[in-house]
């Protein structure tokens, strides 16, 4: 097989040139992603071509047959899901970082958290429980505070529909605090933020599958596992597996 | 079949309807009326600021409803300076972003009804003793009945399925906020397609069952239609 | 006096009227010229549905100066149309108590059952507008107008529209208004068949102005006057001014 595609890599020049992969990544990745697309694209011969959301958004348009390459989700549960459901490649999911959970604030002091048991502020931002880890994090948090229960009687908690709304909302000041992924704010300096202390939630485990048999996917899964990928995921501000 | 969130979504939903419909009759009419008398040259400016919401994706009213309204925008900011509170988040909140955004679905169907009725029936009227109220009172509005039902129609049905603007500005909270459309959206982006089921498929029989009661009875009504 | 005076500029673009003339407090005064002469113009100008530059007195009110402009509502005028422009959302009876619902305070009313006999619409009454036919829907207007007891009544050509049998029809009733109601009437016209018929007194309007108003013994021997009818009209007038 290897000779042939020497023979057809010889003959075909252009054949060697590389595709577009198309990658569904996990809207707390994005600015991350970013980066190292530029660092991959300048390595290799593959063009990206990245659509962002929330985890369960996107879950749900691979499900129902969206042509990505590659999924690089913020949880476990959802890759998984699609292993089973044998819409990825099985045997391919591995986990590519591990999110941080940060109480962000402009305006308000944090206090290691104890600003939430206060009046201080009116809104409450986090991202969807239902469709995005970070806010099922931000909701075993405030459950383990038990603050859930009021904060939501009280109607100061106002969901994003994935984290970087939710990012929005707090940025433009009409949530005065929310809970938003470390990388999100890692640009700004982590000023007036406070990072949850790991163990009050379960860890945001975030892995990726293929979902194709493209070689520039799997070029790209060896590039995050790598020296210099790792490095990358690290400054972006999420801990390396 | 329904949980107690869904039912709040409904309440939310048909109340912000018919808040901003009200509010689009009074507010739209004297603008609907002021626009088909006026020879102002320069009309056609407040005609497109009017049309906008016909043009732009909802997402981007919504977005700069959401700077304009916070703490850091004009409006927002001066509402902080009085003592009031962000519109943000807030029912009152979505009503302004609802309003804005059915405008033209009300003032449109009206502005035209209004052109229609011309000149002559209005002058027969000053001539046999009726004031500009009057004349609007008893001759143009029974006119134009079947345009301001329209109007009313196009304006909650607008508001009903009203998405985008909601999604950026309503924070999704239930009871509050948290509107028909987006409970669906959530539901299906959740799988949670049954819940998605009973909302959606209830939603249709209502638009469909207000649409056909307007229509029939649109029918009984002489006069000028658009 | 209870006349009404008029001195007004009426302009159009480039068209321009100087009419200055006076209204008897009774009888049929009309406003007579050819087609585009402005006489409509005029008529709306004295409504006070357009307002152009001028003075109009009205017995001891002041309808219109430099400073004031009473608008048509309060005039207490009736108003005819060329074309009836009846209120379509209104039966006939409707459209007949329009006005009489709305009239200036201290007027008497003009009985609805005696103007509806007046212009013999008894049969019509619960008609809506659209099945009347064109002379019925003028008699309707007329009914309209009188019913509200106006001070003065506007007719701009009420029977243009309509052909030669209709016309005759309605001349008649015409005669009776003149007769019964005593109220001025202003009758817009450029039909010597009309004028022959109806005018007590003629303002001819021509090149911009007022050529000749016509007294009572101006149009002594009217009826030679049809007879002698041939599109010329001041050749007319200037045989009943001379003699």
């Amino acid at each position: 097989m290897t000779f042939y595609s020497i023979l057809l890599m010889l003959i075909f020049p252009f054949l060697a040139c590389g595709e577009t992969v198309r990658v569904a990544v996990a809207s707390n990745f994005a600015s991350t992603m970013e980066k190292i697309k530029e660092a991959f694209e300048a390595l290799s011969s593959h063009e990206l071509a990245m659509s962002y959301g929330s985890t369960g958004k996107l879950y749900a348009q691979i499900r129902n047959g969206a042509p990505y390459d590659l999924f690089l989700a913020a949880d476990v549960e959802r890759p998984m899901r699609l292993e089973r459901e044998e819409r990825a490649v099985s045997g391919s999911r591995f986990t590519y970082a591990f999110g941080r959970l940060v109480l962000w604030s402009p305006t308000l002091a944090i206090e290691e958290g104890a600003v939430l048991k206060s009046a201080d502020f009116r809104f409450l931002a986090l991202a969807n429980p239902k469709l995005a880890p970070y806010g099922e994090a931000a909701r075993a948090v405030l459950l383990k505070l038990a603050l859930w229960d009021s904060l939501m009687s009280e109607k100061r908690i106002v969901v994003g529909e994935n984290i970087g709304q939710t990012f929005q909302f707090v940025k433009s000041g009409n949530a005065q605090i929310g809970f938003v992924a470390r990388s999100q704010i890692i640009d700004l300096g982590l000023k007036g933020a406070w990072e949850v202390p790991p163990d009050w939630y379960d860890p945001i485990e975030q892995q990726g599958v293929l979902l194709s048999d493209s070689p520039g996917a799997k070029a790209l899964c060896r590039f995050l596992a790598s020296e210099q990928g790792l490095a990358l995921i690290s400054k972006g501000g999420y801990r390396v597996p | 079949m329904l949980n107690h969130a869904d039912m709040m979504a409904w309440v939310v939903t048909l109340k912000l309807a018919l808040v901003t419909t009200l509010i689009l009759l009074v507010l739209g009419t004297p603008i609907a009326w002021w626009l088909s008398r006026t020879h102002w040259r320069y009309k056609f400016v407040l005609e497109a600021l009017i049309a906008l919401p016909l043009v732009l994706p909802p997402t981007v009213l919504g977005f700069y409803l959401l700077l304009t309204l916070g703490p850091n925008g004009p409006i927002g900011g001066a509402l902080q300076w009085f003592g009031g509170d962000s519109l943000a988040f807030t029912f009152s909140g979505l009503v302004v972003g609802s309003v804005l955004y059915s405008f033209p679905f009300v003032v449109q169907p009206l502005q035209n009804a209004f052109t229609a009725v011309g000149l002559r029936p209005l002058e027969a009227a000053a001539t046999l003793g009726a004031s500009r109220w009057d004349q609007f009172w008893s001759i143009v509005v029974p006119m134009t009945r079947p345009a301001f039902l329209t109007a009313m129609v196009l304006g909650f049905a607008h508001t009903v399925g009203e998405f985008g603007v909601v999604l950026m500005i309503g924070g999704n909270i239930p009871g509050e906020t948290q509107v028909l459309s987006i409970a669906i959206y959530e539901h299906v982006e959740g799988l949670e397609y049954e819940n998605a089921h009973w909302l959606a498929g209830g939603l249709l029989l209502l638009s469909f069952s207000v649409l056909s009661i307007v229509y029939c009875l649109n029918r009984r009504f002489r006069g000028v239609w658009i | 006096m209870m006349g009404m005076e008029v001195d007004l500029v009426v302009r159009h673009g480039d068209f321009r009227l100087d009419a200055v003339f006076t209204v008897q407090s009774t009888g049929v005064t009309v406003l007579f010229g050819a087609s585009g002469c402005g006489k409509t113009s005029l008529l709306r100008a004295i409504a006070g549905l357009d307002r152009h530059k001028g003075v109009i007195r009205f017995g001891e009110t002041l309808w219109q100066d430099k400073n004031t402009f009473i608008p048509a509502y309060q005039r207490g005028i009736g108003y005819v149309f060329q074309e009836a422009s009846l209120f379509e959302h209104l039966d006939v009876l409707g459209n007949i108590a329009y006005g009489a619902k709305r009239m200036a305070k201290g007027r008497g009313r003009l009985s609805l059952p005696k103007v509806i006999e007046l212009l013999g619409l008894e049969g019509l009454v619960e008609r809506s507008v659209e099945q009347l036919s064109g002379g019925e829907r003028q008699r309707v207007a007329i009914a309209r107008a009188i019913a509200m007891n106006p001070r003065v009544l506007l007719m701009d050509e009420p029977l243009a529209s309509l052909d030669r049998a209709r016309k005759h029809q309605l001349l008649p009733y015409f005669d009776r208004l003149r007769k019964e109601l005593g109220l001025p009437i202003i009758y817009v016209s450029h039909s010597m068949d009309e004028v022959a018929r109806l005018a007590d007194r003629i303002v001819l309007i021509k090149n911009g102005g007022v050529r000749a108003e016509g007294g009572e013994s101006d149009i002594h021997g009217r009826n030679n006057l049809y007879e002698e009818f041939n599109d010329q009209p001041e050749t007319i007038l200037e045989r009943v001014v001379l003699g």
